[in-house]
């Protein structure tokens, strides 16, 4: 058993601002991982993402424009988004792509070639 | 064989008294959690999906701001009625057949929230957008909800 995306939590060990841990979820085909996560009130410009050392790390900075008026009643948190994934070797790192829709960034982790599944004809 | 790994929470075993000095950093890492994967989605049975909701007001409006990331505009339904304002909707599965789930958080499946208005409001004038998975439904005040200046003339 080998570990393609896994998520790495002691890189959120040193830090000095808070984040909250947004839910994802992996989805597998047949060339890639889509990793979707979840970050409701981020755009494109409050994302951060990068790959070192084969470890993944988002960020997601939330843009709300300001109510102007008091709370009466709350729930959300203020804080940003990070998660931090641990990439199997495995996953082709220079062809990860991503985009974000209505507060889901979805990201496209391509497998290398070696480990796509193929056909292999006997002659 | 499975290829991605689904690492459980180290913050679920607390291993005793050797390691009170983390405890404060497990505490920590615990609440910043997404809340289902401590409960393995089974909570979801109980309680279904519960987006976050904030409610404001100013002089003018009543503001509620509802998070729900990865929806169609089209399957989000708000109704007001006798001063409860609803919201629900349901979100659909992005996995096409043969597709292989590696690992799920997030939550699939209707939600509906409620909530009582502090005060009257205008039910024709409501509007609402959605914007980087935020519905934002802005409800103005009723005319004579609306707190009135009142000028006193002091003889």
């Amino acid at each position: 058993m080998n570990t393609l995306v896994r998520e790495n939590r002691n890189a959120s060990q040193q830090r000095s601002e808070q984040f909250v841990t947004p839910p994802a979820s992996v989805i597998e085909d047949n060339d890639a991982y889509l990793l979707n996560v979840e970050m409701p009130g981020v755009n494109k410009e409050g994302l951060e993402i990068s790959v070192e050392n084969n470890e993944l790390r988002i960020i997601g900075r939330r843009s709300l424009p300001e109510i102007n008026g008091t709370f009466f009643h709350r729930e959300s948190r203020t804080e940003n988004f990070r998660r931090v994934f641990e990439l199997d070797p495995s996953i082709d790192t220079s062809k990860i792509s991503a985009h974000i829709e209505q507060g889901i960034l979805t990201l496209r982790l391509p497998k290398a070639e070696q480990v796509k599944p193929r056909k292999i004809t006997v002659s | 064989m499975s290829i991605i790994r689904y690492q459980p929470p180290e913050t679920v075993a607390w291993s005793g008294l050797n390691r009170l000095s983390n405890l404060r950093d497990e505490l920590d890492t615990l609440f910043e959690m997404p809340f289902w994967s401590n409960f393995g989605g089974q909570s979801q049975l109980f309680s279904g999906w519960s987006p976050a909701l904030d409610l404001y007001q100013n002089n003018d409006n009543v503001v509620v701001r509802v998070e729900l990331p990865g929806m169609r505009k089209e399957d989000i339904e708000i109704s007001l009625q006798d001063g409860m304002l609803t919201i629900s909707g349901e979100r659909k599965s992005e996995t096409a057949e043969g597709d292989k789930a590696e690992r799920t958080e997030r939550y699939v499946g209707k939600f509906r929230r409620s909530i009582s208005l502090p005060t009257q409001v205008d039910a024709s004038k409501v509007t609402a957008t959605y914007l980087d998975g935020i519905l934002t439904v802005t409800l103005p005040k009723a005319e004579d909800a609306k707190p009135k200046q009142i000028q006193v003339n002091v003889a």
